[in-house]
């Protein structure tokens, strides 16, 4: 088995919209984008007009360094959608920046994925998008 | 403080049988359900001027009163949330008559969620907005479920509370067994094995099928009024004691996953400090409790967020035999989502009224004061329903 666990193609993917674009383009260039609020300084993910604490807008984008824990998760065993195969990992991964995003864990058995486990992103190429994905590291 | 307490109380309820194909449509379920509440209490339907149910159902509220026969509405109105709206109606419809806006509310919830559409099915959105946010964002990861949603959440809730998969089962094995002894339950007859739960497929770790709620058809309803008028009907009024809903800070339609802890309880607690303060009781004043159960081990973190138990305790009450009838706080004497069916919510309303008129199948001794709780990890609402003494 491959436990890839996270397909390319014929998934469905994100409509990135004006607000969305920037954490989409990074992700096409590489680089994990997110955002935060200039004034009280927390990361904002999903993307949103104005930081949700303090409301001060506009939010800047920063790069995250894309590494993190697994914060808690889901094996999928019934598949959703015909491009899953399942079984595949859903995960919340806590960036070590203190922020939270859901992706997907490739390349590990899902058996093996536990909580608080050490995760770096890398980037899947969809075609149209390109997915933050990631992956266990020791 | 809200003054609406002991205002209002439901005075008749009604449903329809609950099954995986009905063979009729949502709103003959209902009509038929509605018809069935006002004649439980003792009045005419076309005194019904009032209605209040779920932005999720299909039936608008002109539509069932035209189906009914009310002759005029004053007060027409949906709540949200999904099954998180469960309680809300009756939050709306003790609002509307203890202010006089109305005197006669219906609240109703009816659904072919098995035959006409698969409920839990997955949601695909795309385009971002205010409403599809959650599957915009987490559908293409593959969480396109309200299963595996929430299942991301109860996974969190495992890690911190040490609650197991065995923990889980013994809640689905009292449902089933509460399920089993009440005819009206899809699951009568029905109990389950704990070889039967772990060999059960799973859906979305840690969230086995047995885990998770029914796709059904049926219809329940209730008759809202005040109190004073609901002593002179048919049957003893129950009072509607404290309603609220909860949805703080962070709170997002199942899956707040933005907020530091994403253990679907941060609703219930804030419903519950509001119920609590306004009818002067606590935990201990229940005699019993309806905890909703969409997934039967989200009913861990509900009975420590309303204060039944402590953080991380539900586990070992439920293990000791506390919710079972007979215990110190049986929950879901109906059988529960699991067992009897997925009415949103309303079925464990109905299960209430029963309990304390003392005419439940698993009846507890002595009922008092019933809390009934609403979908938790979304917008929720919970309601205090006391015995007239």
């Amino acid at each position: 088995m491959s436990y890839v666990s996270a397909p390319a193609e014929g998934r469905p993917l994100p409509v990135p919209t004006e607000l969305s674009a920037p954490h989409w383009d990074g992700a096409r260039e590489g680089r994990l984008m997110v955002q935060q609020c200039p004034v009280c300084e927390a990361y904002v993910f999903i993307p949103r007009r104005a930081c949700p604490q303090c409301l001060a807008e506009p939010l800047e984008w920063v790069e995250s360094s894309g590494k993190g824990t697994i914060y808690s998760y889901t094996i999928i065993h019934r598949p959703p959608h015909p491009a899953f195969e399942p079984p595949f990992c859903a995960a919340i991964i806590a960036l070590e920046e203190g922020w939270h995003m859901l992706s997907n864990v490739v390349g590990t058995d899902p058996a093996t994925i536990a909580v608080g486990q050490a995760v770096a992103v890398e980037f899947l190429d969809c075609g149209e998008v390109t997915l933050p994905v990631f992956r266990r590291v020791n | 403080m809200a003054n609406f307490s002991k205002k209002a109380a439901i005075a008749g309820y009604g449903a329809t049988e609950f099954s995986k194909n009905s063979g009729r449509s949502e709103l003959k379920l209902a009509t038929e359900a509605a018809l069935a509440a006002c004649a439980d209490a003792g009045i005419n339907p076309s005194e019904v001027d009032g209605i209040s149910t779920y932005t999720m159902d299909n039936n608008n509220e002109q539509e069932v009163a035209r189906a009914i026969g009310s002759k005029e509405l004053k007060f027409f109105g949906q709540t949200s949330g999904g099954g998180g709206g469960a309680c809300a109606p009756l939050m709306q419809a003790a609002m509307a008559v203890a202010t006089g806006v109305a005197e006669t509310v219906l609240c109703y919830r009816a659904m072919n969620e098995r035959s006409e559409y698969r409920f839990g099915q997955p949601i695909q959105a795309q385009m971002p907005t205010s409403d599809n946010l959650i599957f915009a964002y987490h559908g293409f990861q593959g969480l396109m479920t309200a299963a595996a949603l929430l299942a991301v959440s109860m996974r969190r809730y495992m890690h911190e509370s040490g609650a197991t998969q065995d923990d889980f089962c013994n809640y689905a094995m009292v449902a089933r067994k509460h399920a089993a002894r009440n005819p009206n339950a899809f699951f009568y007859g029905k109990p389950i094995t704990r070889e039967e739960y772990h060999a059960s497929r799973m859906i979305a770790d840690p969230f086995h099928l047995l885990d998770c709620c029914q796709e059904s058809d049926g219809a329940c309803a209730v008759i809202v009024t005040t109190a004073e008028r609901a002593r002179d009907l048919r049957q003893p009024a129950v009072l509607i004691n404290a309603a609220a809903q909860g949805s703080p800070w962070g709170t997002m339609g199942l899956g707040a996953y933005y907020k530091q802890d994403i253990v679907p309880r941060d609703e219930c607690a804030a419903a519950a400090r509001q119920l609590w303060a306004t009818s002067g009781l606590s935990p201990k004043d229940m005699q019993m409790a309806i905890i909703y159960d969409h997934f039967g081990p989200t009913v861990l973190p509900g009975l420590e967020a309303y204060g039944f138990c402590e953080y991380g305790e539900a586990k070992d009450f439920i293990k000791d035999g506390n919710i079972e009838v007979g215990g110190t706080l049986p929950v879901n004497t109906n059988g529960g989502q699991l067992g009897e069916a997925y009415i949103h919510g309303m079925n464990g309303v109905c299960e209430a009224v029963r309990q304390i008129r003392g005419t439940a199948i698993n009846q507890v001794a002595d009922v008092e004061n019933v809390l009934v709780t609403a979908g938790s990890g979304v917008p929720t609402s919970a309601v205090v329903l006391s015995r007239d003494v």
